[in-house]
């Protein structure tokens, strides 16, 4: 032994059964393998390894296979188990991630790139859009009354999705409340509370005294 | 072809799907009894306990975090299975299995014969090692565990793991010089 000395054969010589079974990292199987070309004696023992490699596998190899009863009996336990809360059929996430998990990465770097095209064209096209037009992308409902600021006190309110026409029009009429617009996303309903604004205090106990009715979902002061 | 990976068919049956069960136990069962033949020496008991881990397999398939291989995983539940059944049986009759398993049978004709072939030779002293020793081995050159892979499954440090391996391999050389076949190593 020359180039390798004793120390450092030691500590290659254990690595020796995970190289036969090529369950080395990168860094390791380099070190064995230059270990290898420089010492003989190293190299003796290594085929040692890959022999009881070959008849390990061969004893496991004729143990042979349990017998069909086992599936019968795994499936007779599972049966007896409580019900699961999933489905059986994989959620929508669960497919996609099956579908992605199937793509080859040549399939997966087509598919990204054509994904990126597609919005950056996307996005090119919006961009032209608000550039000729830059009145597009001012959010205005179809019901909204103009922009100018109303006179009166307001309050945003969503009301519970159980609530009835005849629930929501009996509720504005006990408390003499009017729609001045709505509805805007979050399914919210800007409604009028008085003619003139409101002291803050008044506003708030307001405010607290529609919150307490049942059809009520979420209510908050609004300008 | 590309086959639906193990982590994907845990993720399945995580969400109960027993089809991802079938094929997820077609593809792993074989090593498993194996494995667990090769420690509790029983077939009827390696059979039992690979529906064991199955099952294991099924109730705890939402817990698995993919930290590990599938296969790791299944092997270190089995590990636990055949050490609660050597927990279970009576010192007894533990020891009357390992016996009659290890015992010496030099004067065995099948072995007289087996002398003329190494591989034999080396197959049978590969039986005749200790629980820990045959699991190593297994581990190692059977079930193409890494270090790391096998400090998870035994639950001992890496470090543990190389010299174990390496006394395991000692102690069937000395198996084998005891029946007449000297490596010319350690």
């Amino acid at each position: 032994m020359t180039a390798v000395n004793e120390s450092e054969r030691q500590e290659v010589e254990v690595l020796l059964p995970w190289h036969a079974a090529g369950t080395l990292n990168r860094r390791d199987t380099q070190r064995v393998e230059a270990a290898l070309a420089n010492d003989p004696e190293l190299a003796r023992r290594y085929a040692l390894v890959r022999e009881e490699l070959g008849h390990t596998i061969h004893l496991n190899e004729t143990l042979g296979a349990p017998s069909a009863r086992v599936l019968e009996q795994l499936f007779a336990k599972i049966d007896a188990e409580p019900a699961r809360r999933g489905s059986t059929s994989p959620g929508f996430g669960s497919r996609m991630s099956d579908f992605f998990a199937t793509m080859s990465p040549r399939a997966m770097s087509f598919a990204a790139a054509a994904a990126a095209i597609v919005i950056l064209l996307e996005a090119g096209f919006i961009a032209s859009v608000l550039v000729k037009n830059p009145s597009v992308g001012t959010f205005e409902t179809a019901s909204t009354m103009g922009g100018a600021k109303a006179e009166g006190a307001y309050a945003l309110i969503r009301f519970q999705p159980q609530a009835s026409a005849a629930d929501i029009t009996t509720f504005l009429e006990t408390n003499k409340l009017s729609f001045a617009s709505g509805p805007i996303p979050g399914g919210l309903y800007k409604v009028k509370l008085a003619p003139a604004a409101l002291p803050k205090d008044e506003l708030a106990g307001l405010i607290k005294k529609l919150q307490d009715d049942k059809i009520i979902g979420f209510i908050a002061a609004s300008e | 072809m590309q086959t639906t990976s193990d982590e994907v068919l845990i993720a399945r049956i995580a969400q109960g799907d027993r089809l991802a069960m079938q094929v997820l136990f077609a593809r792993h069962h074989v090593r498993v009894y194996r494995f667990l033949l090769r420690l509790v020496r029983s077939d009827a008991t390696a059979e039992d306990l690979v529906s064991d881990v199955f099952l294991d397999v099924w109730r705890q398939a939402n817990k698995f975090e993919g930290r590990s291989a599938v296969s790791t995983w299944m092997l270190s539940i089995a590990r636990f299975k055949a050490l609660s059944v050597f927990r279970r049986k009576p010192e007894e009759e533990l020891d009357d299995e390992i016996a009659g398993a290890i015992e010496d049978q030099s004067d065995d004709p099948e072995i007289t014969l087996a002398k003329k072939d190494k591989g034999a030779v080396l197959r049978h002293c590969l039986t005749s090692l200790s629980a820990d020793h045959r699991e190593i081995i297994d581990l190692v050159y059977y079930h193409e565990k890494s270090v790391e892979e096998v400090a998870g499954i035994v639950g001992i440090p890496e470090a543990t793991v190389k010299t174990r391996m390496f006394y395991a391999r000692k102690k069937l050389s000395e198996l084998l010089k005891e029946r007449g076949i000297d490596r010319g190593w350690p």
